[in-house]
C-alpha cells in the first residue's frame, strides 16, 4: 500500500532548542507561545521602560512635555511599536483563554478559528496604533 | 481511578493545593487588569485634551474627597504584580529544572515587581 511505502512522518519527543526551528506548531500553538514571550517582554519592560516613561510624564508639566520630545527619536517608538504589539498580543490572546476556562470553543476547528481571530484583532490593532505612533494620523 | 494526590503510577505529588490558587489568581487578576485597561482607554478617548493636567487626573480623580483614582490604579497595578509573578514562576517552572537556579531566579522575579510596584506607587502618590 501507498501508506506504508510513504516516508515516516518525523516524531518529536522532548526536543530541544535547535529542533524547534523545524517544529510547525499548529495557530494555536503559535498564539501559546506567543502569549508567554509577549507576557515575558512586558516584566521585563516594566521596570525599564513603561515605568520610568510613565514617571516622566506624570511628575512635572516639564517631563510631561519631554516624553512628547523622547518619543519622537525613533528607536524608541520601535520599542513603543513592540511593546504595544506584546500588550495587544497578551491581552487578546488573554480573553480568548479567559473563554477557553469556561469551555467555550475547546473543540478543535472553534479553537483554530479563534486564535485566528485573535492574530487578526491583536496584528490589526497594531497596525492602526502604531501607525498612529508614528504619526499617519 | 488513582487517588487524589497520586498521578499516574509513578509521580506522587506532594503539597497542600497543587497550584489551584496561583491558577485561580492569575485568572482574576487577569480579569481585573482587562476591566481597568479597557476603562482607562476609554478614559483616554474621552481626555478633553492630551495635556499634563487631563493625563494626571485620568490616575488621581477624586470622589467626594477620597482619592479613587490613586486607589483603583494602585489596586490594578497590585494585580499586575501578583499577575506577573504566577506567569513567570511558571516559566522558570517549565524551562529551569536545577532547584538552586530555579530559586534565584525566583527571588530576582519578585525584587523585580516588588520594586515595580513600590516604584509604581511612589510615582502615583508622591508629588
Amino acid at each position: 500500500m501507498s501508506d506504508r511505502a510513504a516516508k515516516p512522518r518525523p516524531q518529536f519527543k522532548n526536543i530541544n532548542v535547535w529542533q524547534l526551528i523545524n517544529y510547525r506548531l499548529p495557530l494555536a500553538g503559535q498564539l501559546s507561545i506567543l502569549h508567554r514571550v509577549s507576557g515575558a517582554m512586558l516584566f521585563l519592560m516594566l521596570p525599564t521602560v513603561i515605568l520610568p516613561l510613565f514617571a516622566m510624564s506624570f511628575t512635572s508639566p516639564q517631563g510631561f512635555a519631554k516624553l512628547a520630545v523622547v518619543t519622537d527619536m525613533w528607536f524608541v517608538k520601535l520599542v513603543l511599536l513592540a511593546l504595544l504589539w506584546g500588550f495587544l498580543h497578551h491581552f487578546c490572546a488573554g480573553i480568548r483563554y479567559l473563554a477557553l476556562d469556561l469551555h467555550h470553543g475547546l473543540d478543535k476547528h472553534a479553537a483554530k478559528r479563534s486564535a485566528g481571530v485573535v492574530f487578526g484583532v491583536s496584528l490589526g490593532l497594531t497596525v492602526v496604533f502604531g501607525l498612529k505612533l508614528f504619526g499617519a494620523w | 481511578m488513582a487517588s487524589p494526590e497520586r498521578i499516574g503510577t509513578k509521580r506522587l505529588v506532594v503539597g497542600a493545593h497543587y497550584g489551584v490558587g496561583e491558577f485561580v489568581i492569575q485568572r482574576v487578576t487577569a480579569v481585573i487588569l482587562a476591566i481597568y485597561t479597557v476603562v482607562l482607554f476609554i478614559g483616554i478617548l474621552m481626555m478633553p485634551g492630551f495635556t499634563f493636567q487631563a493625563w494626571r487626573d485620568l490616575f488621581t480623580f477624586g470622589v467626594g474627597g477620597f482619592p479613587m483614582g490613586q486607589l483603583l490604579a494602585t489596586l490594578a497595578f497590585f494585580s499586575l504584580g501578583w499577575h506577573a509573578w504566577i506567569g513567570v514562576r511558571d516559566i522558570w517552572m517549565d524551562y529551569v529544572k536545577p532547584t538552586g537556579v530555579r530559586l534565584g531566579l525566583q527571588v530576582l522575579t519578585i525584587l523585580w515587581l516588588v520594586g515595580s510596584v513600590v516604584y509604581f506607587v511612589v510615582i502615583l502618590w508622591g508629588a
